[in-house]
């Protein structure tokens, strides 16, 4: 008994100390001053990596994701004759909530783990504290740009997705199902706010995606540097990341769209 | 004019450890260790696996810190320096590490001109004939244009060491630069060594297990086991010391006080168990 209790206290410690490694981890990025002259070139290099190369999947899960949507809400709605309200679903439900969720997992699946193996191997190889003797902050060239990148690339893949996914939703409504698309549009433009659902998503977009692309940074500069280490980091980035968006998505929602 | 003869003074210390302790969570690493390290010399630490020879190059290089005691560079107290301090320091001092380290998304010849282009605003021509002639001091002029990936390993390592000398630094760690070599790139890094320290004045540390090729190179050697320096001297010296710890070493012999066994029970009692 007093052996679990140990172990359980053991695991709370390690895990303020891991959180509280990681605070330190993050200020250490937001304090470091870029260079403009060598820090904007990192990183578009980084955006491209990081955001360019995760578009494909991005539009393509937005698409089905919103031909789904589409269908889903079809046969529900019609039992109430109301599916002009269609295009405010699709709309909204992408706006607000599954635009930025969906990017935001995806983005965690598809580059957070590809952040955290690389800069894990890069220690590994001793990559990182070769940078360190050539009087380089690995911090400054490595993280840094990683981190940016995936704070501002986020919210474009989010608004991408969005787009793709009403307008895939748009076309299994009006062409397949045969929704009015006048009445389709013309609800959908009126239902969304600009200031209400389109700001809140993107700033959603924000959050995630910084706190994807911090949870992959600190793993892969704390990855032990073994395959082993390497790997476990990688799948922590995307477990932590899934259950942080989520966790902090349903906050983020009670805060802006609440009525309490 | 003092500061000529201290540079040309070979008895001056480069590096000096006073009474260094460092720890690992709870393994102790280094127990109140001192050592010297001459300037223009070149100085191997050899001792077993896991007895902390890498960490001395990593409390010079001050990538991590002493928890007692003192580690002086270059007359600077490696604890007192800022970061923007050590970063500065760090580039008089070039570090080849076991792997070679070389950045694998970039050429060999962006590889070597990294430090340039991080640190200075040289014109590209100027650049680049400096880039070639550090390659072409390690015989890699012709590899300029390949990855890290398409070199062998002796090749990956030469080629990192012409990046560690791109700004002809003071002092060289070497990090058990012969491990996994072939003996031809053995003999060719021996070589390089040698003439980068003679010719250029350079003071060199080498963390090594390999005895034969040490000896022939080290003007002195200390031999680190057990957290302390067990033995220390020229490489005559240490041929000549009878002590069995040192003599196991120096002749790789498989038993003695560094036992062959990991710890255990009684093999006879063991195996009257089962």
């Amino acid at each position: 008994m007093l052996d679990r209790l140990q172990a359980v206290g053991r695991y709370g410690l390690d895990f303020f100390e891991s959180v509280g490694r990681a605070t330190l981890f993050l200020a250490r990025i937001l304090c470091a001053v870029p260079r403009p002259r060598q820090a904007f070139p990192l990183l578009l290099r980084q955006m491209f990596n990081v955001g360019l190369l995760s578009l494909l999947i991005i539009v393509v899960s937005g698409l089905f994701i919103g031909m789904v949507m589409a269908l889903q809400g079809y046969s529900n709605l019609a039992r109430f004759g109301t599916t002009d309200a269609l295009g405010t679903l699709v709309a909204l439900s992408m706006l607000r909530e599954l635009g930025p969720v969906v990017t935001g997992l995806l983005f965690a699946g598809r580059a957070g783990s590809a952040i955290t193996a690389e800069i894990g191997l890069m220690r590994a190889t001793e990559q990182l504290s070769s940078l360190e003797m050539i009087g380089v902050d690995p911090i400054r060239r490595v993280v840094s740009p990683r981190f940016w990148a995936g704070f501002y690339s986020m919210p474009m893949l989010a608004l991408i997705f969005n787009t793709v996914a009403i307008y895939g939703g748009a076309w299994i409504s009006i062409d397949l199902l045969g929704v009015d698309g006048g009445s389709y549009w013309t609800n959908t433009i009126e239902a969304v706010s600009f200031s209400q659902d389109v700001v809140n998503g993107v700033i959603k977009s924000f959050v995630f995606g910084a706190l994807a692309a911090w949870i992959a940074v600190y793993q892969g500069y704390d990855a032990d540097p073994n395959p082993q280490g390497i790997a476990s980091a990688t799948t922590r980035t995307v477990v932590y990341s899934s259950l942080a968006i989520l966790g902090l998505d349903l906050i983020l929602t009670a805060i802006m769209f609440g009525d309490f | 004019m003092n500061d000529t003869n201290a540079m040309n003074d070979a008895n001056v210390n480069f590096v000096e450890l006073r009474d260094v302790n460092f720890a690992y969570r709870d393994r102790t690493i280094y127990d109140a260790v001192n050592i010297d390290i001459k300037r223009g010399k070149v100085t191997v630490i050899f001792g077993p696996s896991g007895s902390g020879k890498t960490t001395l190059l990593r409390l010079i290089g001050g990538q991590v810190k002493a928890h007692k005691g003192s580690v002086h560079v270059d007359g600077n107290d490696m604890a007192d320096l800022s970061r923007a301090e050590l970063l500065k320091l760090r580039t008089r001092m070039g570090m080849l590490f076991q792997s070679g380290a070389l950045f694998t998304d970039l050429t060999v010849f962006e590889n070597v001109a990294f430090p340039l282009r991080v640190h200075t605003q040289l014109p590209e021509n100027m650049l680049r004939d400096i880039v070639l002639m550090k390659l072409q001091a390690v015989g890699l002029r012709g590899a300029r244009n390949l990855m890290p990936h398409e070199l062998s390993g002796g090749m990956q390592r030469r080629a990192a060491l012409a990046r560690a000398i791109v700004f002809d630094p003071n002092i060289i760690m070497y990090d058990e630069p012969f491990a996994g070599q072939d003996p031809i790139s053995k003999g060719v890094l021996v070589r390089l060594i040698r003439l980068l320290n003679d010719s250029l004045d350079i003071t060199s540390v080498i963390v090594s297990h390999d005895i034969k090729v040490a000896t022939s190179i080290a003007d002195y050697m200390y031999l680190v086991a057990d957290s302390n320096v067990v033995a220390h001297g020229t490489p005559d010296d240490l041929l000549a010391n009878e002590s069995p710890r040192v003599c196991q070493f120096m002749r790789g012999l498989p038993d003695g006080p560094v036992p062959f066994h990991y710890p255990a029970p009684d093999y006879a009692q063991e195996l009257m168990q089962s």
